[in-house]
């Protein structure tokens, strides 16, 4: 299924200013990724990882170059039209999980389809079908607070995925897990991957994700340094 | 979406615990000040009107100049036939003829010499024709402390303070010493049927009470009064009611420049009692307007103290794909929500303690001893229909002011660093 262009990196720059000076983050970088790859950006602190994920997630804008998404170019894109396109399209998984204490398990995969005008419906049986993937149904009436942080991962991972988005894009997901509970979630990812052609763009340096991808993009100094598909 | 705020709202204590508790503070705060200004004020314009100002008032023209003194030389005469054309232009306007006046009310001794002496200030109603009202509106039954009310002719109140001072006692004769009219000098006997207590000490220091036929015959004033009153009916001052009425009696007497001829003056036209009906219409805005800024300081305080607690959620909320004006909408929304509910339990509150001291009052008599003013010892709150929804005003507006003056800060929020500042 790796056959289709999503993502369109081209001769990307991104630079931040500092003091009277500029740091450049990124350095004309061009990549291309294709429906249901299973990537990953890596390198060490510094290399411009997580710069590149917020520039894929319009949540930042380039200096120079283009990021085309979807078929859409973020230049021309509208601060509205980039996040009907994060809304729609587009899944996070934060290393932090970053859910929402006060509601349930349930409540929290719900959310982001709350934003979607889906019927009452059409939500429950997107959520328990998202919670069945990863292995949480028994868990909806849960609050996070009751959950190890492998189980708040997955919910993470329940509420990127409940939308059936096309890109999922997740920084460090691992650095808060021992091994054990990194190989599940990565896992669990794998299968999502496979099942719903989802694609996956992880930004780390944790080596249990790196064993998982298929594609690893070495990032030194806001250059890619290395572009190998590991598994084909 | 609603319902997952209301959610969020009952279950995050934080986040609704303070606003709600502000608010319905407030609010009640609101009702009882307003209520109680209302009541105090509407008392004190109530009792004014019963005892000395009425709704409206004939008076000469030379009275009006002089009012203060009380002077019977320059009273109403032919009052007969000008109450009874009274009656026929205002029907709906109840006219009763009074007579203030002044003098010295002498207690004399077994061998009638003077046994003590003091001035007072009188009252003459019609007390005995039982259509004029006066009776009840003076509340004369509730209000006597000894003896009984004046059955016939020759008998009369006086307050009790003034009583103990003078050493009367009830079926003591006392006699009445001032002036007619026509200034000649006015000595009368009369029997002290009962002692008085009006809870208002500038009057229970010294005043009595008789019926207008034994004041015509002491002070000589056949078929003459000082003042006329109009009642408008309802026991509340009608202000635009009082001025269509004043405007259309002084019309038909604009021409007639004696200074005999009558005048009508309404209630804020007296004692500086228009001063105090402004105050009482301002007073709700105004007491609104400053819990208006109170509160919206506070919750203003308050949601910045919930913006930076839920920084990691509306974080989450951008990077997901809501948009910053719906984030913000929906903050507005929550704290509507507040608003209302603190509204509704701080009127609940506000009402309920309202309603228990309209009913029962606070004796405050005591620390009105030395007042001057014609005020109730007794405080009421009054309960009016905008009772019910004048807190509502600064509860919501406050909520929402401050709600959405911390909530710029999400249009201030760079969805450039979202990355990092979720992984912290």
């Amino acid at each position: 299924m790796e056959n289709s262009e999503i993502i369109s990196v081209r001769d990307l720059t991104k630079r931040f200013p500092m003091g009277l000076s500029e740091f450049t983050a990124l350095r004309g970088i061009s990549l291309e990724f294709s429906r249901g790859e299973f990537s990953g950006v890596v390198g060490p602190s510094g290399s411009g990882k997580t710069t590149l994920l917020n520039i894929i997630g319009l949540l930042d804008n380039p200096t120079d170059g283009d990021v085309i998404i979807l078929g859409n170019p973020s230049k021309n894109l509208s601060v509205k039209e980039a996040a009907m396109i994060r809304r729609k399209h587009m899944g996070f998984i934060f290393q932090t999980y970053n859910l929402l204490p006060v509601y349930t398990v349930f409540e929290n995969v719900e959310f982001p389809l709350l934003l979607l005008s889906m019927s009452t419906g059409e939500r429950k049986k997107a959520v328990l079908e998202a919670l069945a993937w990863v292995g949480l149904s028994d868990k909806e009436k849960s609050k996070p607070a009751q959950l190890s942080g492998g189980e708040c991962q997955r919910v993470a991972i329940a509420r990127a995925m409940v939308k059936r988005p096309e890109i999922v894009l997740a920084d460090e997901p691992t650095a808060n897990l021992d091994a054990d509970n990194s190989h599940h979630i990565l896992q669990t990812m794998e299968k999502l991957n496979k099942e719903l052609h989802t694609t996956f763009i992880f930004a780390t340096h944790d080596e249990k994700v790196i064993s998982y991808l298929r594609r690893k993009i070495t990032l030194v100094d806001g250059k890619v340094s290395h572009d190998d598909v590991l598994k084909p | 979406m609603i319902r997952f705020l209301i959610k969020g709202l009952l279950r995050d204590s934080h986040r609704s615990r303070l606003p709600l508790i502000v608010v319905a503070f407030g609010v009640m705060l609101t009702i009882l000040l307003t209520t109680w200004i209302t009541g105090i004020l509407g008392d004190s314009i109530n009792l004014n009107a019963k005892l000395a100002t009425g709704h409206l008032k004939v008076i000469t023209r030379a009275y009006q100049e002089n009012m203060d003194q009380l002077p019977v030389d320059l009273a109403l005469t032919g009052t007969s036939g000008l109450i009874k054309s009274l009656r026929t232009d205002f029907p709906a306007v109840s006219w009763v003829e009074r007579i203030e006046f002044g003098g010295l009310l002498d207690l004399p001794d077994e061998n009638n010499e003077t046994k003590s002496q003091g001035p007072f200030a009188g009252i003459a109603i019609d007390m005995f024709n039982i259509d004029s009202g006066e009776k009840e509106r003076l509340n004369l039954k509730k209000i006597l402390v000894d003896g009984k009310l004046p059955s016939s002719s020759g008998e009369l109140l006086v307050s009790s303070s003034f009583a103990q001072k003078l050493g009367i006692k009830i079926r003591d004769k006392v006699t009445f010493i001032g002036s007619t009219m026509f200034g000649e000098m006015a000595i009368n006997n009369y029997t002290v049927a009962g002692t008085i207590r009006y809870g208002i000490s500038s009057l229970d220091k010294g005043s009595i009470i008789m019926d207008i036929s034994d004041a015509r015959n002491a002070l000589d004033m056949e078929d003459a009064c000082n003042e006329i009153l109009g009642f408008t009916g309802t026991d509340y001052y009608d202000d635009a009611k009082a001025t269509e009425v004043m405007t259309s009696f002084n019309k038909k007497h604009l021409e007639n420049k004696d200074q005999f001829a009558p005048v009508m003056l309404r209630l804020r036209d007296q004692n500086d009692l228009g001063t105090l009906i402004d105050l009482m219409n301002g007073v709700v805005g105004l007491i609104s307007f400053i819990f208006i800024l109170a509160m919206s300081v506070v919750l203003w305080n308050a949601a910045l103290i919930g913006g930076l607690r839920r920084y990691g959620e509306v974080g989450l909320r951008l990077a997901i794909g809501e948009e910053k004006g719906h984030i913000y909408r929906s903050l507005i929304a929550e704290s509507l929500i507040i608003g209302i509910a603190g509204s509704f339990l701080g009127t609940a509150v506000g009402l309920s303690i309202s309603y228990l001291v309209q009913q029962k009052g606070i004796d405050l008599s005591k620390l009105m001893e030395s007042a001057t003013m014609i005020m109730p010892g007794v405080f009421r709150t009054k309960i009016t229909p905008a009772s019910w929804y004048i807190g509502f005003i600064p509860g919501i507006l406050a909520t929402v002011l401050g709600t959405a003056l911390a909530g710029i800060g999400i249009y201030r929020r760079q969805t450039a660093s979202l990355f990092k500042e979720l992984q912290s």
